[in-house]
């Protein structure tokens, strides 16, 4: 038989790989459902399928002339020059949020077209254009 | 003018001081006395000195809008505060650089002079490995950022420091955040040199913890400011966004803590040697990696750094470097003694033994969390984003079996104890918690399960250190004051933040002057506006009354601040605290309309989070101070 030493750190080493097993499972489990993709208008109208119940970032430039406001909300246009997307949003407005400048909103879509957002991420800097938004309007323009 | 000069040129110094020092290290390692020479005592001062006068010429540069230097250009500005001239010289990249340096420089002086009791070897190998740290930055900052260059021809005036930079807490946040992290780098090169000279064992344990003890201390005390300064000044009420740059620094901190107490067990029973060992590894590379990812611009943060991409493969590089050489060492010089592996389910052996498992459990979970999108994102180009649901979800269950093992842990022994003893007040402990969040399900009953578990395991914690304190304080008996201090503003921090997240309220409303809204349980009326200039920015101030169901007014007055240089707007929250909530008013402007976004919170025990996060650290620095008088 195996000694009492032996068979302790059997099961020591056991119960390691055990919890590490568990540990990665839980985390990849946990980002699968938690993570939020970005997407920018034109990538939304072209998607085939949408889970409506999935938060998304969706990010671009506001258009000019679009921002509505009322006491409860605010409503402005998404667009990356091809496509856009009507946004609703209540919430805090971040200082930099202005026409004709990037944003990146949080919510849910209700169709293609319309996006009911529940965060406007902040910016602290005029000059700042988050990466994505970037990107994206490169990506339209060069297209 | 002369201060750019002379910081520049005693940089060089310095290195020339540090290279010449590896050369003296390496003669006075082979001569067979027990001292270390005098040559290498002055070397080490010499470099020390000279980062000193490097990093002060910047200083004074700072403060006299020296504009000839670009980086005193590029953030700031005569007109500025002379504090935030002060504490504009770290407030960007390449004197964050320098300041870190010279950290890790007055680390290597201050291990060489309190380290006089440990073998000559050890010591000597000690400042060798973190002497290639401090001329890998010094190489870094001379080649890739190099905080005295020149501008010319000489600016009248400077671009000015990042408005929401301007700020106290903000200002004192990198010194004492870099203590932290660089003060994992003398255990780092101590427990490199420890392994080669076979000196990992108890006397090594005990002469390293107090450097533990301090770093941890300052990340904890860091990573709080950090906190308060979001708070109050991002403007969204919350304290911690699992934002990558946050996240960095709190994955030394969970590593620095598993080693925190690892060293512990280590320093009385002389186990987990190799353990501790790796945990002083990643603790380093895990704070030069904050470094590296938010230097180097990969990190896609709020958070806005000047970024370069050469600067993130000079880290990166000299990162791998670091961390093979570690490697080669760790399994070239396995520590040879045999030690002890196990030991019984009720110690505290156990209690910290499973400590460490969570730890390493959370440090994997925020590391996951960081850098997935990263990795997912070179791997197929898809973008994402991972946040409070990710971080909530998988951190809160686990906290739950955390808190409880850790109140057990602190009332069992070392070695073995016999929990039948402590069997009754466990269960006392268990049924007072149990009957207290029956009266908080009974008041509020939308609380989810994994909530109440929180405040149930988080209350057991605090009532069981509570009557620690009391047998202290009443009964005079002998407790670990540090460590019950340490655990109780643990246990109080879970707490105030699982109440301050269930029952917070918030409302956003457009308003204009003069207007007025219903909310809940106020009324929110916008009475007035008003413009103040102050030094180098002009304020807008919002003047409201909030009025609540008894006719009891409260009187805000948030403000919006325009900067001169550069233009920018930021919001000024008005707070007001007591203990049991903070009510948080901030406005921003709508650009090109009359409305004023106005966003209304309720925050209940807020003012707690800091209250127990100073307890932490407070209970580290307790540590500190009792040990120091009952040896002495």
């Amino acid at each position: 038989m195996l000694g009492k030493k032996v068979r302790l750190r059997a099961i020591f080493i056991f119960l390691v790989l055990i919890s590490l097993a568990l540990v990665v499972y839980i985390l990849f489990k946990s980002l699968e459902e938690n993570v939020v993709y970005f997407l920018s208008p034109t990538e939304i109208h072209e998607k085939q399928e949408i889970d409506f119940d999935r938060k998304i970032r969706i990010g671009g430039m506001v258009k000019k002339n679009t921002i509505k406001h009322s006491n409860q909300s605010i409503n402005f246009i998404i667009t990356d020059f091809k496509n856009e997307i009507y946004v609703n949003y209540s919430g805090s407005i971040p200082n930099l949020f202005a026409e004709e400048k990037g944003v990146v909103a949080e919510g849910f879509l209700k169709d293609k077209s319309y996006f009911i957002a529940d965060k406007i991420l902040a910016k602290h800097d005029e000059n700042y254009m988050p990466p994505e938004v970037n990107e994206a309007l490169n990506k339209e323009s060069t297209k | 003018m002369i201060f750019g000069e002379l910081g520049y040129y005693s940089l060089i110094f310095s290195i020339l001081f540090s290279i010449l020092l590896f050369f003296f290290i390496y003669q006075d390692y082979f001569i067979k006395d027990n001292k270390v020479s005098t040559k290498v005592y002055s070397f080490c001062f010499l470099q020390f000195f000279t980062i000193i006068i490097s990093f002060f010429s910047l200083v004074f540069s700072f403060l006299l809008s020296d504009f000839s230097i670009v980086a005193v250009f590029e953030n700031s500005h005569s007109s500025k505060p002379i504090f935030y001239k002060f504490s504009g010289t770290w407030g960007n990249h390449e004197g964050s650089l320098l300041l870190w340096v010279m950290v890790l420089s007055s680390f290597l002086f201050l291990f060489l002079l309190n380290s006089k009791k440990n073998p000559k070897k050890y010591r000597l190998l000690t400042i060798f490995f973190q002497n290639i740290l401090v001329v890998g930055f010094l190489i870094f900052i001379i080649k890739t950022s190099n905080p005295f260059e020149k501008l010319i021809p000489i600016p009248k005036e400077g671009l000015g420091l990042n408005p929401i930079l301007q700020d106290p807490a903000l200002a004192i946040h990198p010194p004492i955040l870099y203590v932290g992290y660089v003060g994992s780098s003398i255990i780092f090169s101590s427990a490199l040199a420890s392994m080669i000279v076979n000196f990992v064992s108890k006397i090594w344990a005990q002469s390293i913890k107090i450097w533990v003890l301090i770093s941890w201390i300052f990340l904890t005390l860091g990573i709080m400011l950090g906190s308060i300064w979001a708070y109050y000044e991002l403007g969204w009420g919350g304290f911690w966004f699992w934002d990558p740059v946050e996240n960095v620094s709190l994955m030394p901190w969970f590593a620095l803590t598993a080693l925190l107490h690892s060293i512990i067990i280590l320093a009385r029973r002389n186990v987990f040697q190799s353990w501790t060992i790796i945990l002083s590894i990643i603790t380093f590379t895990l704070s030069m990696n904050g470094t590296f990812l938010v230097r180097s611009g990969i990190l896609n943060s709020i958070h806005t750094f000047a970024n370069d991409p050469e600067r993130g493969i000079f880290i990166l590089t000299f990162l791998i470097f670091l961390s093979l050489l570690s490697l080669v060492i760790f399994f070239a010089y396995q520590p040879q003694k045999k030690e002890d592996f196990f030991f019984n389910f009720t110690s505290k052996e156990m209690g910290i033994a499973i400590n460490n498992w969570f730890m390493i459990f959370f440090l994997s979970a925020v590391l996951i969390g960081t850098i997935y999108p990263i990795l997912l994102e070179i791997i197929n180009g898809k973008k994402i984003s991972v946040g409070p649901p990710y971080y909530n979800f998988i951190l809160a269950p686990f906290l739950i079996p955390f808190l409880i093992i850790m109140t057990i842990s602190t009332k069992v022994d070392w070695i073995r104890s016999n929990i039948n003893q402590k069997k009754k007040e466990l269960l006392f402990l268990l049924i007072f918690s149990f009957l207290f969040i029956l009266i908080i399900n009974y008041y509020s009953q939308k609380i989810s399960i994994i909530n109440l578990l929180i405040f149930f395991s988080s209350l057991f914690l605090i009532f069981g250190l509570s009557k620690d304190f009391f047998d202290f304080f009443k009964n005079k008996k002998k407790i670990n004051l540090s460590q019950t201090v340490s655990h109780f503003g643990f246990g109080l921090l879970i707490l105030s933040i699982a109440i301050c997240g269930i029952f917070s309220k918030e409302t956003d409303v457009n308003l204009k002057v003069g207007e007025s809204i219903k909310l809940d349980n106020y009324e929110l009326i916008f009475n007035d506006l008003s413009m103040k200039e102050d030094k180098n920015f002009k304020k807008i101030i919002g003047t409201f009354n909030l009025v609540d169901i008894n006719g009891k007014t409260f009187h805000f007055s948030p403000e919006l601040r325009i900067y001169n240089q550069p233009p920018i707007v930021t919001s000024e929250a008005n707070i007001q605290t007591n203990f049991f909530k903070d009510k948080y008013i901030v406005m921003n402007n709508i650009s090109g309309s009359d409305y004023y976004n106005i966003r209304f919170q309720e925050k209940p025990f807020m003012v707690w989070i800091w209250i127990s996060g100073f307890l932490i650290g407070l209970g580290g620095f307790l540590s500190i101070a009792l040990k120091r008088n009952s040896i002495d």
